[in-house]
């Protein structure tokens, strides 16, 4: 059986769905957005990240027809969108405060978009029922939006968004106002609601784990700029640069000095007196260039003893462990003061556990459990 | 509880005072006879006379005035016309308002205030002396068509002072504000994603305007064209220096009867019909607010 990847971004004869292409947006003389490329696919599920301010609803509102681009081109399938007032564009967004419209029941929200469409009458309450169906919606379609819960408005929203089948759905915080439990039903709500439809998605999310768990892709933008776009599990083992190892995740960031070993590896002197760190990596640095060494702590294992043929282990003392259940997260402290957060799965219960405060420990990993970063 | 039964009786006491009493008063002049005495009407309640005395007034009192206001067509023709003049100037008002309403709202925030207070700055010259620039400005020989003559738009000048357009402009000039202030204050709560969104979804931006904005502005429109609408049916002070010897109007009707005639029994029977014909579009207005609340 072979697996068929979803990964169009790979194939070279697949045409984008949109294309970002020096894109420039200046506010006065604030640039929001700043010289972006980018391409998206068609039945991508494309996750914008990034603190707040950095420029995801403004991208969002330029592929909306909100804003113009005041340097470089969007396309959309093709098409220079420069000229294309929202109304006219296969877009719909699902906004960030909802923007339901307060006068209008439930069922007259969902139908706007599609009367516009001059779409016949039968038709239409066929598409709304479909709709209301879709998101659950149904025994609330005669409430107004004022008349039904915040999680129940953000499913309309997402109801109304859809109704057009738009080619492309913009998703602008959709889930930032419920609570965890149900924006994690809603995520894979999101997901199946995706894949039966169809509809290239673009989600602008500032919670990593969110945008982990829905996207096909991931891009950590920063001060209007894209850092990095990956597909999730690409993203977090290899990020590119410390600021994206550091927005997703946690990581231990450790600065050192690069040196070149014989199996393209690099020793990273980090500390005086320490034996350096020994990390396999595809980066090229020169001789004694700064580098730094990012290190998940779940991938550091800790122990009483020193481990037997590790490449890499060194000894601290635990400081802090942080408790959180299913696993705990030790804060060791490194020779030289440097801070280190190890995490081991509680697989004993907390009585029968080995490590305590002041405990010396071996922290040990692997050549290829970290990354070597430039930048 | 005592505290509570006060705090309910204050809006009451108030009611009873400026409302009520006025009112019975005013009915049971309506109710009376004209006489050539002072006050002109009788009867007057003479409690020296004891019981006897007030079977007596009270078998005096009769529906005599109304039955005259239904008889003499000078009447209903006032009231129709004032409900239609005041139904044209509370369109125009609106017509003219909205607009501006919809220019603050869409202002720069920090001009709101000042466009807030232009708005209100007429109301704190006279009344009485605006109405007189007007008249200034209208006239024959006025501004308004020395500016049109000087430009040479018309040769000779345009009559508008004494007929029934020199009424609508008084009106919606002097009303105006109440018009904007309702409208304004809907307008400006407006969330201004919704218009993105109805875009988003496919209207035109006026297509979007009528869908969205006019909806939600709807509750201030009402209560603006209220706000213009009750005191305009009874506008007096307009009619008589603004208007013709043909603009008929409740309210100089009204002042005629009493002070012309001196016939207070009609003149308060005028005023008793007028305030039937008003509470009805009052009480609407109520309803109005009652649902908006309601609503939010
Ligand atoms: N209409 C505007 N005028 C001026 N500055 C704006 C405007 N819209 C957004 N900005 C600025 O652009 C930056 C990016 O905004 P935005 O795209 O909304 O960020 P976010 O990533 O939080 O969604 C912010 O610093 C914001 O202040
Ligand atoms: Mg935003």
């Amino acid at each position: 059986m072979t697996l068929d990847v979803f990964a169009p971004w790979e194939d070279p004869t697949e045409k984008p769905l949109i294309q970002f292409k020096g894109v420039t947006k200046r506010y006065g003389s604030f640039t929001a957005i700043d010289n972006l490329t980018q391409d998206i696919y068609a039945r991508e599920f494309f996750a914008l990240l990034g603190p707040s301010g950095c420029g995801k609803t403004t991208m969002m509102r330029m592929l909306a027809g909100f804003e113009t681009p005041t340097e470089g081109q969007i396309l959309i399938a093709g098409q220079d969108m420069a000229a294309v007032p929202p109304n006219e564009r296969a877009v719909n967004m699902m906004f960030q405060s909802y923007a339901l419209f307060p006068h209008l029941s439930i069922w007259d929200n969902i139908a706007f978009g599609l009367r516009r469409m001059k779409m016949p009458k039968a038709q239409i309450e066929e598409r709304v029922e479909d709709m209301l169906r879709l998101t659950r919606m149904t025994q609330f379609s005669r409430r107004k939006p004022h008349q039904v819960s915040g999680g129940q408005r953000q499913r309309v929203a997402l109801a109304r968004s859809l109704a057009r089948a738009p080619k492309l759905l913009l998703l602008d915080e959709p889930l930032g106002a419920l609570d965890k439990k149900l924006r994690e039903e809603t995520q894979f709500e999101l997901m199946d609601i995706q894949e039966k439809t169809g509809t290239t998605f673009v989600i602008v999310t500032h919670d990593q784990e969110e945008a982990m768990t829905v996207a096909s892709r991931v891009a950590v933008m920063d001060h209007g700029k894209i850092i990095q776009v990956s597909t999730p599990p690409k993203i977090y083992e290899e990020p590119n640069s410390v600021y994206v190892a550091d927005f997703i995740g946690d990581v231990n960031i450790i600065e050192g000095a690069a040196h070149k070993t014989s199996d393209d590896g690099y020793d990273i002197k980090w500390a005086e007196g320490q034996e350096p760190i020994h990390a396999k990596t595809t980066a090229v640095l020169n001789e004694g260039q700064k580098a730094f060494v990012a290190l998940r702590p779940e991938k550091i294992s800790i122990a009483e003893e020193k481990p037997e043929g590790a490449v890499n282990a060194v000894k601290g003392k635990i400081i802090d462990i942080g408790y959180l259940g299913n696993i705990s997260t030790y804060h060791v402290e490194l020779p030289g003061g440097v801070m280190v957060k190890a995490q081991a799965t509680n697989t004993r219960r907390l009585s029968r556990r080995n490590f305590s405060w002041e405990d010396e420990v071996w922290l040990s990993w692997t050549l290829t459990a970290a990354s070597v970063l430039e930048r | 509880m005592m505290r509570r039964l006060f705090l309910i009786s204050v809006p009451y006491l108030w009611l009873l005072a400026l409302f009520l009493i006025p009112f019975v008063i005013v009915l049971k002049i309506a109710l009376s006879d004209t006489a050539l005495s002072i006050p002109p009407y009788t009867p007057q309640i003479d409690i020296s006379a004891g019981w006897e005395g007030l079977k007596g007034f009270f078998a005096a009192l009769d529906m005599e005035n109304f039955v005259w206001l239904t008889e003499d067509d000078l009447y209903w023709k006032a009231y129709v016309s004032s409900l239609k003049i005041a139904t044209i100037s509370t369109l125009l008002a609106l017509l003219v308002g909205y607009p501006i309403a919809y220019g603050m709202a869409q202002a720069p925030q920090e001009w709101r205030a000042t466009l807030m207070m232009l708005i209100i700055l007429p109301f704190w010259t006279s009344f009485l002396i605006r109405v007189y620039a007007w008249m200034g400005i209208l006239s024959q020989e006025g501004l308004l068509n020395q500016l049109l003559m000087g430009l040479g738009l018309i040769s000779d000048p345009l009559i508008i002072l004494n007929t029934n357009t020199a009424v609508y402009i008084g009106i919606v000039y002097t009303y105006l504000p109440f018009m904007i202030l309702p409208i304004y204050s809907a307008l400006e709560k407006l969330d201004a994603s919704l218009l993105e969104a109805a875009e988003d979804l496919g209207c035109s931006r006026f297509k979007a305007f009528w869908l969205v904005t006019i909806p939600l502005s709807k509750g201030g429109i009402i209560a603006g064209s209220f706000l213009v609408f009750i005191p305009a049916i009874g506008e007096f002070v307009i009619p008589s220096l603004l208007g013709g010897s043909s603009t008929l109007m409740i309210g100089k009707v009204l002042w005629e009867e009493f002070f012309s005639n001196r016939d207070w029994p009609v003149a308060a029977a005028v005023a008793v019909v007028l305030l039937l014909i008003l509470i009805i579009p009052i009480i609407l207005f109520q309803r109005n607010e009652q649902k908006q609340r309601e609503a939010e």
